[in-house]
């Protein structure tokens, strides 16, 4: 079915989102500029931290940023694209989901097209500003593998922060209320993939590595920029492995999500 | 056949709450072995009273719901599993969910489906001209759907259901809310669609005369099985359902027991206002008025159509 013309017919959905926004100028400034707001209020954070001590978990400040950098780039291009796939449970209440069922385009194609938040672009912008500072402050060794990988990292951990958000919200399948849990996978898995990992306890480390692959999205391609291990023992290899990793999870969340609408068409609103 | 329906039955799984923690789990059959055929050019009305297992039906028929046993077939097609296949050749309107974007202006979702269905601009823009004329569309159509009337919203919604030529289509309370131009605007405009393209219709409605000037055969459902298949008349002979005819009298007369064609079911205010009941067979409003009006002299009338709902129960009362 991934043909010309289904394509033609998501960009069409999309372009038709893009000009719905466009047309509330105001709103949509303002929106813009409050996600700009909240990265450097979540970066002032990261700062607060670092004017207490000198290293966290053996990472100073400009490398942490990198972490910090890398995982708002790619939350915020996850946010943007899939982001408000997290309204499912409102379209399935308005009975809006059947209408998607009627259409000839798959159900997951529509829902991730329904909107196209531009306003996340400010997070994003402000990602990479500070991404860019922090990478020419920390002791980087630059190799054309390393340069290619800090291209390629934002856009495995969007794959990766999509897929977390897509397998979470089949929740809004199952049960009404189900939102806040999802929530704590997506915007929990942002926060702690801003930090070292090193820094946590076993059980959060390994669960936000082998099931939500949060770290994957800053922490260890950071270890790979920097030349180091891992001191918590994860082999060198992992560091490498966004994209691998990013492909695991975008299909993991492929195969959630075809089982949340079996439930769904199985068991009726 | 274009729906092939056979011994479908469909469960849900009701929780109640039964004390403190306890909690209770009945399954209940929303549509308990229903059976029928539509072919090609028919216009089938389904009705049933609310809670009957009509929308259930549809959305199986639709693949948004999988039946619980029995098989379903629509254009050759099992609906669930060929559930985009099946998209591109049915149109579906459900009178309370909308398949128009509410942000856009009307004129934009049409170019939204013609892409989504993969039309190319000649195939979907005569259509939509075509329609825009019969419907009346043209002063709204730049007009966003959020601030549409009812009856605007739901002639965008017909069409969006038939932009791409649908062999069925599928209504589930099309008139419900609108007012009676906008009811017989829409009734006009699917007997057309009918006639000229023989498109097959399936509608699901509580309006009677939304079967009578659309449906050549009924479909009713009770408690999720078929309860009576045939057409209006065969329907009208076996529960013999009646217009009721409400006379306000000038001052109190006596009781209208023998005017032709009718039956005397009230007297109220004695004889103030009088109930007549009459059979469409045996005469009609106008005459009973007539013969009324020559005894005594009538200050006020109403006619009252029988009920879907009522026809429906007096079926189970045989």
């Amino acid at each position: 079915m991934a043909d010309a013309t289904t394509a033609q017919a998501y960009n069409a959905l999309v372009r038709s989102r893009v000009a719905a926004q466009a047309s509330y100028r105001a709103s949509f400034a303002i929106e813009l500029g409050s996600q700009v707001l909240l990265v450097l209020i979540e970066f002032v954070e990261v700062y607060v931290v670092f004017h207490q001590v000198d290293a966290l978990g053996g990472f100073d400040f400009a490398e942490v940023a990198v972490m910090y950098g890398l995982s708002a780039v790619g939350f915020g291009l996850a946010d943007m694209v899939v982001g408000h796939v997290d309204r499912l449970p409102f379209y399935v209440r308005t009975g809006t989901f059947d209408a998607f069922l009627l259409r000839p385009l798959s159900a997951l194609g529509q829902l991730v097209t329904s909107d196209f938040s531009l306003r996340r672009l400010g997070r994003i912008g402000s990602g990479v500003v500070v991404l860019v500072i922090a990478l020419a402050g920390a002791d980087v060794d630059w190799t054309p593998a390393r340069a290619l990988l800090v291209v390629v990292t934002p856009l495995a951990g969007g794959v990766i922060f999509g897929a977390v958000f897509v397998a979470t919200c089949t929740i809004g399948f199952h049960v009404v209320e189900g939102m806040e849990f999802a929530n704590a996978f997506t915007y929990g898995g942002n926060y702690l993939s801003s930090f070292p990992f090193n820094i946590f306890g076993t059980f959060i480390r390994r669960f936000f590595t082998f099931v939500v692959p949060a770290a994957f999205v800053a922490y260890l391609p950071t270890l790979a920029l920097l030349g180091r291990s891992d001191p918590a023992g994860l082999p060198g290899w992992l560091s490498w492995s966004a994209v691998p990793a990013a492909l695991i999870a975008a299909a993991a969340a492929g195969w959630i999500w075809r089982l949340g609408l079996r439930h769904y068409v199985g068991a009726g609103s | 056949m274009i729906v092939e329906v056979t011994d479908l039955r469909r469960e849900f799984v009701v929780r109640r709450r039964a004390g403190r923690l306890r909690r209770t789990r009945d399954v209940v059959a929303a549509v308990d072995g229903v059976t029928f055929g539509i072919a090609p050019g028919e216009c089938v009305g389904y009705i049933g009273a609310n809670g009957a297992g009509k929308s259930t039906t549809i959305k199986m028929l639709t693949g948004i719901l999988v039946p619980t046993s029995g098989t379903v077939r629509v254009c050759g097609l099992e609906p669930v599993r060929d559930r985009t296949t099946l998209a591109r050749r049915i149109g579906v309107v459900f009178g309370q969910r909308s398949q128009l974007w509410w942000d856009l202006p009307l004129r934009d979702s049409f170019r939204l489906l013609g892409a989504i269905h993969r039309l190319p601009t000649s195939a979907w823009e005569p259509r939509l001209a075509e329609c825009v004329q019969l419907l009346e569309m043209e002063p709204f159509l730049d007009t966003p759907v959020r601030q549409l009337s009812l009856g605007q919203r739901m002639r965008g919604e017909v069409t969006a259901a038939l932009l791409h030529s649908p062999e069925l289509l599928v209504l589930d309370e099309p008139t419900i809310g609108l007012d009676l131009l906008s009811k017989e605007r829409l009734r006009a405009f699917l007997v057309r669609e009918r006639a000229e393209r023989g498109t097959t219709v399936l509608l699901t409605t509580h309006d009677l005369p939304d079967i009578e000037r659309l449906c050549d055969r009924i479909l009713v459902v009770d408690h999720g099985r078929v309860a009576f298949d045939g057409d209006l008349p065969g329907l009208v002979a076996r529960v013999g359902a009646e217009r009721v005819l409400v006379v306000d009298l000038a001052e109190p007369g006596p009781p209208l027991i023998d005017v032709p064609g009718t039956t005397l079911r009230a007297v109220e205010a004695d004889g103030l206002r009088q109930h007549l009941a009459f059979r469409k067979e045996d005469t009609t409003a106008a005459a009973v008025v007539a013969a009324v009006s020559a005894r005594v002299e009538l200050r006020d009338l109403a006619v009252h159509e029988p009920a879907i709902e009522d026809v429906v129960r007096r079926l189970y009362l045989e």
